[in-house]
């Protein structure tokens, strides 16, 4: 994940024990969040209004690649109503230096190039000048007036494409790096870095082998595809500071790189998360945000900018394409011998795609002794790839899980028992370096084993398909702080952003359980950056499993408070008092008899008993507590046109613990969705000149309703031995499975292998075509 | 730009407005009279996050002029609950767990309601159906679907 692992990180150790709140169904009208969402009363970035706002809009460039000869924004400046127009001269150059940013890592010399290119536009809506207008019609009208001479070069989308000799080159700079580059290249590359992983004897291991499959994969970018389109405003004030509201999944990490890319004080910035319209780890990276506080510097006005949906596609994060060679053996009696992987995944513009992330993920599932995984990290001409939950997993998990379907099916063995043999477990040795602790891979095969999905039977031309994904839990820095209302009733606040309603909710519950007071007593909310200490991004699943964490040790804080003011009105030691069932009690008989005294008559009594109640979280959480899951697929393939209908869908994943399950339940359906969706119909795709050809929902088209059945879905709590509650992550494991799964169930329904994404109708109805030739000539 | 006078009547208000004759009515509902509730998402028609009903009929806001509107009755999301007391359908929302991030939510229940005026008793395919112009990517449907049926369920028994 790119942090070091720090001794200091904190864990809680599991607690077992009966809860009262958790783990159930409070009342939903109560949920902090609901009503303002059903109203239309809840706040996203878009919905934020300042007096006197200007409109500031991005010129982009319609070209793949070219040099930038000169930017004349002299007319536009001259427009009425323009206040002002910046461009790469109004942004400090940045040095080589990097930052975690969610899962994967930034450059600020690459990330001030993204936001606002230099040297070169490096792809198709690649930003080049920004303007702030009195309306919408001027600022666009100012767009047109801005005079940029490029000089066109020749451009690479494909990543293979990429890798060639003769390839154009993005980046005359960049030189291979990694695993066995030696000596230095004397020649730039588009392959940034050279990755290598390995564990065992990979050749042995295949001499062990009786069965061996080896395929190549292709997968296409696709996007996340969140509803809400990026949008920010800023105000800077004539004292330095800036005030941002903005759509991100970590305003804090938000907030330092505004600070790095202005050269200003962190403490004179304040970045309100405001509600959120979707991430999915693509609201992980400032577009807009440095653009608009330079606007509003330069204009001495808010600057209000929100970008169209053709803008989020060819300039916000998609995912990597990739090639992908996957290799694999095993014994007749279904032990896995050697697992090879080459991974070629696209970065996009610049150097950075969750290769790492994939690399340490490919193989994940198995308990294997042979390993060995080679991966390349390429530059192309599309938009710096982003994360998307899950980042890299989906495409790999493409290649391996169709070949362990293979090896399964040649050795004549069910798929699910030979993922049980060789499931991995607690103590199996990863190729990357650490054991797996307790998890539930295991208990996830063989509830789908179980499960009535099963037994459900197929018609002709209908298949089942069964895949399986591994996703980590990061911790890092979360802050938490929980005030006691004078009357007894509790709010919470916290750093870690809140993309569903669910850590919200989740963590009332909580701070209902640790205090033991009714769940409508509790009010949760995400604080802006002055509220509280540094606290990362909702990223790596970490947001409910993490800031859990920070929430039960603020609690804990705050009832050690409150057991104090107890204690001084009773005149004993505060180790004299516990805390049960919401009230401040005598630790025993020998202490003295006192009336035990709920939070409400402490919360009143406080300011004569030191001040106020109220308990605090600034920890850096351990890294732990991985999620597992199985996914089951049955499809039905038309022959005539390619086309692949889901008839049914069944998720198995291991939770941990389900603080409020409704709401895993609906991560483990949407995330499932989304993966479905990748499978099945989402690419982008680029004309011959490098410029995007589907920028919108009609050409890019994301799964409808009428498109996917009912998800049938099964939470499997194996605890996290380090979270009080036992949480794990959950929310991106659910995407990894579906491509794989659909895959192997087309296989099964009409015995064609997809290895070529997206199972669009066009590819399966050209696989099913190539698959009868042969048998049409004998 | 000479700017239009429009009055329309919106949740039952009568409303003036000034627009650009290019202003959508969904620019008109969020940047004129800050009307947010109706969200924005692709203003090209094909994600329903800003589903509105303009004399009746379920329309995309993004996709009507301003202009257009002048003399009509539209409703919006802020219409939808009775004061205090949501719709049926906005409960049935909460309960279900049937918004996650909830952008797409506002859009999703103005044409639930709509398709429940013409249809009181779907079917799940033709809840399915009925929704098919609303984008959701956060709930992969299942509890949106969930939820209209089972406020369907409790308005015909009411």
């Amino acid at each position: 994940m790119g942090m070091k692992p720090s001794p200091y990180a904190t864990k809680i150790p599991y607690e077992q024990k009966d809860n009262k709140v958790v783990g159930g169904f409070p009342n939903p009208a109560d949920r902090a969040d609901a009503i303002d969402k059903v109203t239309g009363r809840a706040r996203y970035a878009a919905d934020y209004n300042l007096p006197g706002q200007l409109v500031g809009k991005v010129l982009r460039s319609p070209h793949a690649h070219a040099n930038i000869k000169s930017i004349d924004v002299s007319a536009a400046e001259a427009l009425p109503g323009v206040k002002a127009v910046v461009t790469r001269d109004d942004f400090p150059d940045m040095a080589v230096e990097h930052a975690a940013s969610g899962e994967l890592m930034v450059n600020f010399k690459d990330v001030t190039r993204n936001m606002m290119a230099r040297e070169k536009v490096l792809y198709d809506g690649h930003p080049v000048a920004a303007v702030a207008a009195l309306s919408e019609s001027i600022a666009k009208q100012a767009l047109k007036l801005i005079k940029v001479d490029y000089e066109v070069l020749p451009h690479v989308i494909d990543v293979r494409d990429a890798m060639k000799d003769d390839a154009p080159i993005l980046h005359e700079d960049q030189f291979t790096k990694g695993a066995g580059i030696e000596p230095d290249p004397s020649k730039p590359s588009n392959i940034a870095t050279r990755m290598e992983s390995k564990l065992g004897d990979i050749e042995a291991g295949f001499a062990a082998a009786d069965v061996i499959f080896e395929h190549e994969y292709n997968t296409k970018a696709a996007h996340q595809g969140y509803i809400e389109p990026h949008a920010s405003i800023a105000n800077y004030t004539d004292g330095g500071s800036v005030e941002v509201w903005t759509g991100t999944q970590g305003h804090h990490v938000f907030r330092a790189q505004i600070a790095k890319l202005l050269q200003m004080d962190i403490s004179k910035i304040k970045v309100t998360a405001a509600e959120l319209g979707g991430g999915f780890g693509g609201k992980n990276n400032v577009y807009l945000e440095p653009l608009a506080v330079q606007l509003s510097k330069k204009s001495r006005r808010p600057v209000k900018m929100v970008m169209t949906r053709d803008e989020v596609f060819r300039a916000s994060g998609p995912t990597s394409g990739t090639n992908c060679i996957v290799k694999m053996g095993c014994t007749k009696d279904g032990k896995i011998t050697a697992a090879q992987a080459t991974l070629n995944y696209q970065s996009g513009a610049f150097a950075g795609s969750s290769l790492p992330l994939a690399t340490i993920t490919v193989f994940t599932r198995y308990d294997l002794e042979n390993v060995l995984v080679v991966g390349h990290d390429v530059t192309c001409n599309r938009p710096k790839v982003a994360a998307y939950r899950a980042p890299g997993a989906p495409m790999i998990a493409f290649g391996v899980e169709q070949v362990v379907d293979e090896m399964a099916e040649a050795i004549g063995m069910d798929p699910i028992d030979f993922r049980l043999k060789n499931a991995a477990k607690e103590g199996t040795q990863t190729h990357f370096g650490p054991k797996l602790g307790p998890i539930g891979y295991i208990e996830t095969l063989e509830a789908a084993k179980a499960h009535a999905h099963m037994k459900e039977p197929l018609g002709p031309n209908q298949g089942r398909g069964v895949a399986t994904g591994f996703w980590f839990t990061i911790g890092n820095d979360t802050s938490a702080t929980l005030n006691i209302g004078e009357d007894g009733t509790a709010s919470l606040i916290f750093g870690t952003v809140d993309v569903t309603g669910g850590m919200r909710s989740a963590f009332a519950m909580i701070v209902a359980e640790e205090l033991g007071i009714p769940f409508e007593k509790v009010r949760t909310a995400v604080g802006d950056t002055s509220a509280l200490g540094f606290n990362f991004m909702t990223a790596g699943s970490r947001g409910t499993a993490a800031g859990s964490m920070a929430t039960v040790k603020a609690t804990r804080d705050a009832i050690g408070r409150a057991c104090e003011i107890a204690a001084r009105k009773w005149e004993i030691d505060t180790d004299q008092v516990v805390w049960e069932d919401g009230h401040a009690r005598p630790a025993g008989s020998n202490v003295g008899d006192f009336e035990p005294l709920s939070l409400a008559q402490l919360a009143k009594e406080a300011t004569f008993y030191g001040g106020t109640i109220a308990g605090h979280a600034e920890i850096n959480v351990a890294m732990g507590g991985p999620g597992f899951g199985t996914h089951m697929v049955d499809v039905d393939v038309d022959r005539r046109t390619g086309l692949v209908k889901v008839l049914r869908y069944s998720i198995f994943q291991d939770a941990g613990k389900a603080i409020y399950p409704k709401f895993i339940e609906g991560q483990f359906q949407g995330g499932a969705v989304q993966g479905i969706g990748m499978a099945l119909n989402e690419e982008y795709i680029y004309n011959d000149k490098g410029v995007m050809s589907n920028p919108g929902f009609l050409d890019y088209r994301v799964p409808v309703a009428s498109d996917v059945p009912n998800i049938n879905t099964e939470i499997i709590e194996v605890p996290n031995p380090d979270h009080p509650y036992g949480v794990r992550g959950i929310g991106e494991v659910p995407i990894i499975p579906p491509l794989a799964a659909i895959a192997n169930a087309i296989y099964h329904a009409v015995g064609v292998r997809m290895r070529d994404h997206p199972l669009s109708p066009p590819k399966v109805l050209k696989a099913l075509e190539e698959a009868e030739l042969p048998q049409a000539a004998e | 730009m000479a700017k239009h006078h429009i009055q329309t009547t919106i949740n039952g208000d009568e409303v003036d407005v000034l627009c650009e004759p290019s202003q959508s009515l969904l620019d008109v509902l969020r940047d004129e009279l800050h009307l947010t509730g109706t969200k924005e998402g692709c203003a090209t028609g094909d994600c329903g996050a800003c589903s509105v009903t303009i004399d009746g009929r379920l329309v995309c806001a993004c996709l009507v002029l301003g202009v257009e509107v002048n003399g009509a009755k539209i409703e919006t999301i802020e219409g939808m609950a009775d004061g205090e007391n949501l719709h049926i359908l906005q409960s049935k929302f909460i309960e279900h767990v049937a918004l996650q991030c909830g952008i797409c939510t506002p859009g999703l229940l103005i044409a639930a309601k709509s398709l429940l005026e013409e249809n009181p008793d779907p079917t799940e395919e033709e809840v399915r159906y009925g929704l098919a112009g609303n984008l959701c990517r956060c709930t992969g449907y299942q509890k949106v679907v969930e939820a209209v049926l089972d406020a369907a369920s409790e308005l015909r028994g009411a």
